[in-house]
């Protein structure tokens, strides 16, 4: 056995160059891997932090077209709910296009009921409730462009005319994988600013939020809710959160299913690369392998040996890229700002990387293994140098 | 070792090694190239034999055989009574590993390994202590006057020194029989005379039967017998008397 770990391991580093080079492939493959997941899986995040008692309603037609605000009171009278927020996307610039982040006028108390996943201290939210420009911003938000309480940010409209001015009231903070790069202000200030300069806007809401209370609930008052506005001149659509978020995320789905397929691709490359590796280097040992086998070791030790040494090296490279991926994340996560919510490795992640170094080891030293194995010992013997 | 022979066949008892019928060839495109054909000799024990013949003429092939590193096509093989051409390949392996001993033309050692480590190898397939092990390489390699290189991989030794390490690893688990092929061709004269020297002693003090090919007719002239093989066939011993 000691003996066994002895060969695998002065093997594995016979050709320096030639290992060096393999474990640097596995490196960038298995972290490439790891970070296209987690961006996958970041943009996945809103679905994972919905609250599965909380319903969204929105205009049948598409969620860019809006309902009227007097649904308010009608779906509160509905049997089931318990409460009703709304809310609009507001879809400002802060300076410059490229500074995105996302930004909504909510109805603050009961938005702020209906998410206990944000959080901030008492006087914060009293000073949120207390003024009509105030806002409120999520803590990667405020740590990106270092806004501070009492902050006057200006924000140009796109979807809303004119410049907008807002004074920040304080930081919030998410549970879990809430985003706090987001950007929340009052909707009265929203709607009393329209009457004045765009009235045709005013008086609409992009969504409506409703909480069920309990989930078994949740179907029959979506029905209830969508069977109330039925041929109206606003038909409405209610849904989980959680199913909301999908059908947001859906619309990239394209771009998420081909990242995820390029992070399969580059592990299927590091395979090749790897099989290759080590089919050239049992090759090249095909004499000690018969040697070791004439001595009277089975045709297993001798596959075991390619193994190990296919396995070493396969995991060394995993682990470097494992260790690598976080600060990799993070760093892309500075780099593309608040486009993320939230680039964490997740346990996940790591285990897929894991594994895929594993099963590289593995499935590269499978032929060379059979080949090294089957080798008649006269034919190995004569395959010198 | 001057106790009279009598060709071809031995007394029952003396005879270590007895083919019978043995022969071999090699298919190529559909057709098989005869090497060996019916091929009856014995081996005495405890004897030093040099198998002599042009290239090409099976030596090898041969040798193999009697080593149970390739199987005879027909005939039967018998090592101290049992027939080795019955047995299964990992039953074979076992059998070469308490039985035999190899000597390669080119050392064939682990390069990885160091040279004590590469004599203590065919001690792992025993179940044997650590130190146990240690100690019985040691031995090995003084034997073959390498105690002070024990440390030396064998890129750090010369091709003569490199075959001492093979030799000491070959009677490392005291095998009966010893098998060489071409131990000296790839050698300079004095480090050829070295390893014969030791391959002599081996036969004469510790009682070792070694079956050994070579091409150079002075080293067959450190055996006690010589025969040759040619187109198949194999001569009458001829015994070599020794001083
Ligand atoms: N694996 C093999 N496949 C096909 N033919 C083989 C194989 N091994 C040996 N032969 C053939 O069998 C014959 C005998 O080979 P062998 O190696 O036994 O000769 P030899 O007497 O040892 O020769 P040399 O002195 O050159 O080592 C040769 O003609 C060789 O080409
Ligand atoms: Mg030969």
């Amino acid at each position: 056995m000691s003996q066994w770990l002895k060969l695998v391991a002065r093997n594995a580093l016979r050709h320096r160059l030639r290992t060096s080079l393999t474990v640097a492939g596995l490196v960038v493959a298995i972290l490439s891997f790891g970070v296209l997941q987690t961006i996958v899986g970041a943009w996945y995040a809103g679905v994972d932090a919905a609250v599965p008692s909380r319903l969204i309603t929105r205009n049948a037609l598409s969620f860019t077209l809006p309902l009227p605000i007097t649904y308010e009171n009608r779906i509160r009278a509905v049997d089931g709910v318990k409460r009703v927020s709304y809310m609009n996307w507001f879809g400002g610039i802060y300076k410059e296009p490229k500074n995105f982040f996302p930004q909504f006028a909510i109805e603050p108390a009961s938005y702020l009921d209906l998410h206990p996943e944000i959080y901030m201290p008492a006087a914060v939210r009293k000073d949120f409730l207390a003024d009509r420009r105030a806002a409120i911003v999520g803590r990667k938000l405020a740590n990106r462009y270092g806004f501070k309480p009492g902050d006057v940010v200006q924000l140009r409209g796109t979807i809303f005319p004119g410049d907008w001015d807002f004074v920040i009231a304080g930081i919030f903070d998410g549970r879990g994988k809430t985003d706090t790069s987001q950007f929340f202000f009052r909707w009265d200030y929203l709607d009393e600013t329209l009457r004045q300069r765009s009235p045709t806007q005013a008086g609409l809401v992009g969504f409506f939020i409703v909480d069920a209370g309990d989930l078994n609930h949740v179907a029959q008052v979506s029905q209830a809710i969508d069977a109330l506005f039925r041929n109206s001149l606003a038909e409405t659509l209610t849904e989980t959160e959680r199913a909301f978020q999908i059908g947001f995320v859906k619309q990239t789905e394209a771009i998420l299913v081909s990242i995820r397929i390029v992070s399969f691709v580059v592990i299927a490359i590091i395979l090749a690369v790897m099989a290759n590796t080590m089919a050239m280097t049992a090759r090249e040992r095909l004499s000690e392998y018969a040697t070791l086998k004439a001595l009277g070791f089975s045709p297993g030790y001798v596959a075991r040996l390619i193994l190990g040494e296919s396995l070493v090296i396969a995991l060394a490279g995993g682990a470097v890229a494992i260790a690598l991926t976080p600060p990799a994340a993070a760093r892309i996560g500075e780099m593309t700002d608040t486009l993320f919510p939230s680039l964490i490795v997740s346990a996940n992640t790591v285990g897929m990387q894991a594994l895929a170094a594993f099963g590289v080891g593995l499935l590269a030293s499978l032929l060379p293994m059979r080949r090294a194995a089957s080798v008649r010992i006269v034919d190995g013997l004569r395959a010198v140098g | 070792m001057t106790t009279p022979r009598v060709a071809a066949h031995a007394a029952r008892d003396d005879v270590l090694i007895a083919l019978r019928g043995v022969s071999k060839g090699y298919r190529r495109g559909g057709q098989t190239i005869p090497v060996l054909t019916d091929i009856s000799f014995d081996i005495r024990r405890a004897e030093f034999l040099a198998l002599m013949g042009p290239s090409g003429s099976g030596k090898s092939t041969l040798l193999n055989l009697i080593a149970g590193l390739d199987s005879a096509d027909r005939g039967s093989i018998k090592v101290s009574g049992e027939d080795i051409t019955r047995l299964s390949e990992s039953d074979l392996a076992d059998w070469r590993a308490a039985n035999v001993g190899f000597i390669f033309q080119f050392y064939n050692l682990m390069p990885v390994l160091t040279a004590l480590e590469n004599v203590e190898l065919p001690l792992t397939l025993k179940h044997l202590g650590r130190r146990d092990r240690r100690d019985r390489a040691h031995l090995a390699l003084e034997l073959v006057g390498l105690g002070d290189r024990v440390r030396h991989l064998p890129s750090e030794l010369s091709g003569g020194q490199q075959q001492r390490v093979a030799i000491a690893r070959a009677i490392v688990t005291d095998p009966m029989l010893l098998v060489a092929d071409e131990p000296t061709g790839d050698l300079d004269r004095q480090s050829a005379e070295d390893a014969l020297a030791i391959m002599q002693r081996l036969n004469r003090e510790m009682g070792k039967t070694i079956v050994m090919v070579t091409h150079d007719r002075r080293a067959a002239e450190h055996a006690g017998a010589i025969m040759h093989l040619e187109k198949g066939e194999l001569s009458q011993r001829v015994e070599l008397a020794h001083g």
